[in-house]
């Protein structure tokens, strides 16, 4: 993995009008960069704002405040039909729901294509289909799928298909928003393992955003968790899960049931508490210990750093 | 202990315009009193279907019990009609849903709703009934019970929702409580706090408890007794441990290998290729045989009865047959299976 960043998010903010009044901040003020080649878990509980983030990063919506930098360059902000078609190309999303995401008027062969017909990638119907062919295979599906419809298919077949439209512009950068959510835990670690394989053999870079953290660990370089529109803390997967600092991370971790009885026997429930933070200041984003982030005040900073040593 | 429901050889069909789908293929379970049976299985591999058969919410037409007894304390609950089944549900026997967006009514007050069963079994009128609501509602961990009950669900959050469908479920303590999936549509500290709520309502009330759900997490915190389900029959049958320490079926090896433990992540997922098969045609033999790496001739012509692993535990593979040859388990699980025998011996030395 290198440490090229290939998306910066400053100061990210997502506000939505809900009365004349009132405002929902879904993202308020986000800050973290994507490597290349990695994989970006995004967690938290649902409300928190992750979709939202990941919606906005690829402008589906657009952002309220602060900057998304692909490749050097702002995702938002004032751009033609050309430039936003480049970025198109690059970046591309698998979303939640098989059900709801494939038009189910439309057969999986023009599905997948209609990325390329928009970018003009297929010279001729032949090489069109045999495009569609070769990322059905890659996919894990046949060619005989090419001309059905997507209720022919089951879940996980079609969590496929979605990975394949996604695919079929040869992005660099894909965002899943809960990619194996809907789906039993058996074709669950299917649809990962082909992520996994996808990464490797096409060098590509994920924003993984899930709430079933013992997947996102598995599947995560790096992790962030959100609470209520903020990152409240960032680290190595492993570094995460061995050293929460954060309370709201530490009572997350807790909650999660693991499929061992003895450990659940014994596991302790923390519940966290918003109310019980330093609130003499606005809290910062620090590194507490190498490479790892959390939201916290000055004070709280301290006495993080005694509790959970610097890592050196 | 005593059995308070006993299911025989319980078949489940639905006649459709394509044939007959054989959701339920001769399910045999018990439940004692006090204890959590857990049912995993996939999706369509006709967990729910056995519970609403129970509760005979199947729809019929098109579907129907073909075969087989649901004793419920002695009483064949697959007999009874309609109007002595009206009896049993919500009295004895009640039902936690999935999702609490739909199962609730949203044009009524959430005190009227869980008034409802009150009314009609326990013959309460409605002052007396109103001061049950508020204990309920105390009791599920509802703060501000005497407002809340005159509030409507869309007012409440998923996790409360969830908290009222428990209090109705619990209103006329029944002795047999189904719960489908009742936290897959929450958050998971929201699932916990459920969970720990469910445990504790258990212990008070000493009711019984059939748990649906496909996370394996879950029914570790939950269950003292696990039934795997496959293409409509139960495949492993065990205690908690028996299930996850010592798993028979390579269909149990394969659910507990998909999922990522939190110490390794190097190596790929045990995943289980293909997908379930088409109960409209199921396939002669073992119906799991397609799926399984470690499937043998006989598997593919002749169904496996169940084998007696120990008194608790109970498997319906080939493998366990004195004749087959000795297998390991996949690497990914037996790696599992060590390190958390490793875990169980460990703890029980702390506890003694």
């Amino acid at each position: 993995m290198s440490q090229e960043k290939l998306v910066e998010i400053k100061n990210l903010k997502q506000h939505f009008k809900t009365g004349r009044h009132s405002v929902v901040k879904a993202v308020d003020g986000l800050n973290f960069d994507i490597y290349k080649g990695e994989t970006f878990g995004l967690v938290g509980e649902s409300g928190c704002g992750k979709s939202t983030t990941g919606r906005t990063i690829i402008r589906l919506y657009d952002a309220t405040d602060g900057e998304v930098i692909f490749n050097g360059e702002d995702v938002h902000g004032k751009k033609s039909r050309e430039d936003m078609k480049k970025f198109n190309r690059e970046m591309q999303m698998i979303f939640q729901d098989p059900y709801a995401s494939l038009n189910p008027r439309m057969k999986v062969e023009d599905i997948i294509a209609e990325g390329m017909d928009i970018h003009s990638l297929a010279q001729d119907p032949k090489a069109r289909k045999a495009k569609v062919h070769e990322l059905l295979e890659t996919v894990g599906l046949n060619k005989e799928h090419a001309n059905r419809y997507p209720h022919e298919f089951s879940g996980g077949q079609r969590q496929r298909i979605g990975i394949a439209r996604a695919l079929a512009v040869d992005p660099s950068f894909i965002i899943a928003d809960e990619p194996i959510s809907a789906l039993d835990v058996s074709i669950q670690a299917q649809v990962v393992n082909l992520l996994k394989k996808l990464q490797e053999e096409k060098g590509l870079t994920y924003l993984f955003i899930a709430h079933d953290l013992s997947m996102v660990k598995y599947i995560s370089d790096r992790i962030g968790v959100m609470y209520f529109g903020k990152m409240v803390e960032l680290a190595d997967a492993d570094e995460l899960y061995k050293h929460p600092i954060h309370p709201y991370t530490q009572s997350l971790l807790s909650a999660i049931p693991l499929p061992d009885p003895d450990y659940e026997r014994s596991r302790e429930r923390f519940t966290y508490d918003p109310n019980n933070h330093d609130t003499s200041e606005e809290p910062e984003f620090r590194e507490v210990r190498p490479g790892h982030f959390v939201l916290c005040t000055n004070k709280e900073f301290e006495q993080y750093r005694r509790e959970h040593g610097t890592g050196e | 202990m005593e059995k308070l429901l006993d299911v025989k050889n319980l078949h489940v069909s639905f006649d459709t315009y394509g044939g007959e789908v054989k959701a339920v293929r001769g399910v045999n379970f018990d439940v004692k009193k006090g204890e959590t049976l857990a049912i995993v299985g996939e999706s369509g591999s006709g967990k729910s279907v056995t519970t609403k058969a129970l509760m005979q919410l199947i729809p019929k037409p098109p579907g129907r019990i073909k075969e087989g007894e649901i004793l419920f304390e002695g009483r064949d609950l697959a007999q009874m009609n309609e109007k002595q089944m009206q009896r049993i549900r919500g009295k004895e026997i009640s039902m936690i849903f999935q999702d609490p967006m739909t199962s609730l009514n949203p044009t009524m007050k959430v005190g009227n709703q869980i008034m409802e069963g009150l009314i009609k079994h326990q013959k309460m009128n409605k002052s007396q009934a109103r001061k049950r609501v508020v204990e309920l509602l105390d009791l599920v961990g509802i703060p501000d019970a005497e407002n809340r009950m005159k509030q409507y669900p869309h007012q409440f959050s998923g996790g409360m929702r969830q908290r009222v469908v428990v209090a109705i479920a619990l209103a006329c303590n029944p002795k047999l409580l189904i719960a489908d999936e009742p936290t897959t549509a929450l958050d998971v500290t929201i699932q916990a706090q459920i969970l720990e709520l469910m445990k504790d309502i258990q212990k008070k009330t000493d009711s019984a408890t059939i748990f649906i759900t496909h996370d394996l997490g879950v029914v570790a915190n939950v269950a003292d007794r696990v039934a795997v389900m496959y293409a409509g029959k139960i495949v492993e049958i065990g205690t908690v441990d028996d299930i996850f320490y010592n798993p028979k079926h390579p269909y149990t090896w394969g659910l507990l290998g998909s999922m990522p433990s939190l110490e390794s992540s190097d190596e790929e997922l045990f995943a289980i290729p293909g997908t379930p098969p088409d109960l409209l045609h199921p396939p002669k033999g073992d119906a799991f045989a397609a799926r399984n790496r470690y499937a043998m001739q006989i598997d593919f012509e002749q169904e496996p009865p169940m084998f007696k692993v120990s008194d608790t535990h109970y498997a319906s593979t080939w493998l366990l047959h004195e004749n087959a040859p000795d297998i390991d388990p996949p690497a990914a699980v037996k790696k599992r299976m060590e390190g958390m025998a490793n875990s169980s011996s460990h703890s029980e030395g702390e506890r003694i």
